[in-house]
């Protein structure tokens, strides 16, 4: 089972080294990971997709290192989670006008169109990417580049709002 | 006036802050510029002669004085050679500080002359590490290192310094307070587990406790002793807890595992609760794991959080340091009143104690057998001696045979097993502890590949005495081929001739004795303690078919300890 990490580290030189070395040395598997800055120009945020029954111990590694400031494991459902895709299939001129509909269903832009393929753009939460991209195998996936996942916490609040007015 | 300083004058200038007395090492291109303020320097330089060598020195004083070892190289080779003493040092938890050369940051990256890219080869056998990028850091990076390696579990921590942030200017600045907002070791236990270990003590009927080298690291020792004797309980003390309870107090029994007395092993084995401070569970403690104390609930006293829980499931986790965690348990028993009697379980371990001791036999007229020489070595010094091992049969009986009453005058590489580590590591201890007699027990395997640090020993005028184990193989591994590979020996016997151990010691500028009978051993020990202005080395002529036992194979159950090669027929 895929569990969803939040790492925040401090913003240093390095700093992915050191994660995915200790991974590495560890033998946790890592099955996505991606780093960017946070609102905190000092910290940087970490979202690790791993898979392995091992969390307490991926947990309590990743805090050993010592850039590491506070580490979230997200329980599923309790946080947003976002994809991104390239995906380029075969469009042949003769079948475009059904792939385009179908993409527009899943609100997949179009963002090259070739002699014989269209390049779409999809975001969204994992699931939905992994639908889109089953759909569009039918036709023929040419090339595919996906990012890794980034992960928020829902905003507590927010979520029991929306609750009551429903 | 803000003073102006060099990089490199910064660094010594740092490490003087840090009350740095010595430091082990070796110059080369890279760090050159840190060598002439050395020369100003109050600290004293023990130059080494091998960087492996510099590492295991810093290792041994760490060992020896509870105080950080620091060790300053230059780049490439000198790095890579060093790694094998961070690793070392990495699995047994010693405070190191380690600074290397490196090309200038002009250079970096470009493969030039000695350079290694020492920061990513050593992030995995360091508690932390980092490359400096210019001379304005140095005071408070050094800073840093010496908190990180001396705080929390301590580590070894590398300092990679170019060549130009070493010549560079900076203006000089006292560093302020370390800020790492991400590392906040824990010092006390949490009050409610400790509450609930000793719930746990108190319902025990064979409680056992499981000390680990951690109780030493953290000055524990008094408040160990004081807890066991308010329990009143059995003690299994591991080979990096030698000395943290005496070995004649007679709750103390002795080294549990692989080649643990079998009263220890047993005992933990039989258990059901153990009391763990500052151990980890080692491979070499459990055997297969899924066998080990099958019947025990755990109690896990650990300053890291990571070692909880990592081999072994736990009943009541308690993170913090050993010192403070024994002395709230102290207090809450105390609390609690009178603990249970034990004395119906403390018989039975007893029992076990005496139908099983740690036995040889010295024929008069065979071979010396390595335990009598750790023996007589003992009562001839009255236990008065830092013993320092390196890794093999010598160190098993070392550490089974002598009996240590104090702590930090055991040191040995436990968790990484490194061949080598006596010589040099007694170098350092003995540099840091000059009044105290500072034995090497070592191996004819081991001397060979750390043995040139005699000349260190020598030239620097540390007086170091040194027992070389000559059995004239690689006596160990040789035991695992007469016991698991049908006998067939492969590459595991020595010359018996070469090297010549005296002619080695004196050419390096030792005396060098030997002892080839029984009746020869108390004699030329007696001789080497005559000895105080120059390091001496004797040789034992040893047994080379003697095997360690008790003996746990590799992976086994520790409920079948095998005690003597008759167990094997």
């Amino acid at each position: 089972m895929n569990h969803v990490i939040a790492v925040i580290v401090e913003n240093k030189p390095g700093v992915l080294a050191r994660v995915s070395s200790m991974f590495a040395r560890r033998g946790f598997n890592i099955h996505s990971l991606t780093v960017g800055p946070t609102e905190d120009p000092a910290m940087s945020r970490m979202t690790v997709v791993v898979d392995g029954p091992e969390m307490e111990q991926i947990i309590k590694q990743l805090y050993k290192l010592v850039h590491t400031v506070k580490v979230t494991e997200f329980e599923p459902g309790t946080a947003i989670e976002r994809e991104i895709m390239l995906v380029r299939v075969n469009a042949d001129p003769k079948r475009r006008g059904e792939i385009l509909d179908a993409a527009r269903v899943w609100e997949a832009r179009a963002v090259d169109v070739g002699v014989a393929t269209i390049t779409f753009e999809v975001t969204g939460a994992p699931e939905r990417l992994a639908d889109f991209l089953q759909l569009m195998n039918t036709y023929g996936v040419v090339s595919l580049a996906k990012s890794g996942r980034i992960a928020l916490p829902r905003d507590q609040k927010s979520a029991k709002k929306h609750l009551k007015s429903a | 006036m803000p003073e102006q300083l060099t990089g490199a004058e910064a660094l010594i200038r740092s490490l003087e802050h840090e009350g740095v007395e010595v430091v082990f090492g070796m110059p080369g291109g890279a760090i050159l510029p840190a060598y002439d303020p050395l020369l100003d320097s109050s600290i004293r330089h023990v130059l080494a002669r091998h960087e492996q060598g510099a590492g295991h020195m810093a290792s041994g004083y760490a060992h020896a004085t509870g105080r950080v070892g620091v060790a300053l190289v230059t780049s490439g080779p000198a790095a890579t050679n060093l790694l094998t003493a961070l690793q070392d040092a990495y699995m047994d938890s010693v405070p190191l500080v380690a600074i290397t050369g490196q090309v200038a940051t002009t250079a970096i990256g470009n493969d030039a002359f000695q350079e290694a890219h020492t920061w990513g080869m050593s992030m995995p056998a360091t508690k932390h590490n980092e490359l400096i990028t210019s001379a304005d850091q140095i005071p408070d990076i050094i800073r840093e290192a010496f908190h990180l390696a001396s705080t929390g579990r301590k580590g070894p921590v590398l300092v990679d310094i170019p060549k130009d942030a070493l010549a560079e200017t900076m203006t000089w600045h006292r560093p302020g307070e370390v800020r790492l907002p991400g590392y906040r070791p824990a010092v006390k236990g949490h009050p409610r587990q400790v509450k609930a270990a000793v719930d746990l003590i108190e319902r025990a009927e064979r409680p056992v406790l499981y000390v680990g080298g951690g109780v030493i690291a953290a000055g524990a020792t008094e408040e160990l002793e004081q807890f066991a004797e308010m329990l009143n309980v059995p003690m299994v003390t591991t080979l990096m807890a030698r000395g943290a309870f005496p070995d004649s107090n007679p709750l103390n029994l002795g080294m549990p595992g692989m080649h643990g007395t079998y009263a220890a092993t047993t005992a933990m084995q039989r258990s059901d609760l153990l009391i763990t401070i500052g151990a980890r569970f080692d491979d070499r403690i459990t055997g297969n794991p899924k066998h080990f104390a099958p019947e025990a609930k755990v109690i896990h006293v650990d300053v890291d959080p990571a070692e909880i829980g990592k081999i072994r499931p736990v009943d009541v986790p308690v993170v913090g340091d050993a010192k403070s965690v024994l002395h709230q348990l102290i207090v809450e028993t105390e609390r609690r009143g009178p603990q249970p009697d034990r004395d119906e379980w403390l018989a039975t371990v007893h029992e076990w104690q005496s139908a099983h001791p740690l036995s040889y036999v010295q024929d008069p007229d065979g071979p010396i057998q390595q335990q009598y020489v750790i023996e007589e070595l003992h009562r001839i010094t009255g236990g008065d001696a830092t013993i320092v091992a390196g890794v093999g049969q010598h160190q098993m009986w070392a550490s089974q045979f002598w009996g240590f009453d104090e702590p930090r005058r055991w040191i040995n590489s436990g968790g990484l097993g490194t061949m080598g580590y006596a010589i040099p590591a007694a170098i350092g201890a003995k540099a840091g502890t000059p009044d105290e007699v500072v034995f090497a027990i070592d191996g004819d395997g081991c001397f060979q590949m750390t043995g040139t640090e005699l000349i260190t020993a020598a030239v620097e005028n540390i007086p170091i005495k040194i027992a070389v184990m000559n059995n004239q193989s690689l006596g160990m591994v040789k035991q695992w081929q007469n016991l698991f590979y049908d006998g067939r020996l492969s590459q595991t016997e020595l010359s018996p001739t070469v090297p010549d151990f005296v002619k080695f010691a004196e050419a390096c500028g030792c005396v060098g004795l030997r002892a080839d009978r029984p009746d020869e051993v108390a004699g030329v020990i007696e001789q080497a303690l005559a000895i105080n202005d120059r390091p001496v080395l004797i040789e034992f002529t040893c047994d080379p078919e003697a095997m360690v036992f008790p003996m746990v194979p590799a992976g086994g159950s520790n409920d079948d300890v095998i005690l003597s090669r008759e167990d094997l027929a």
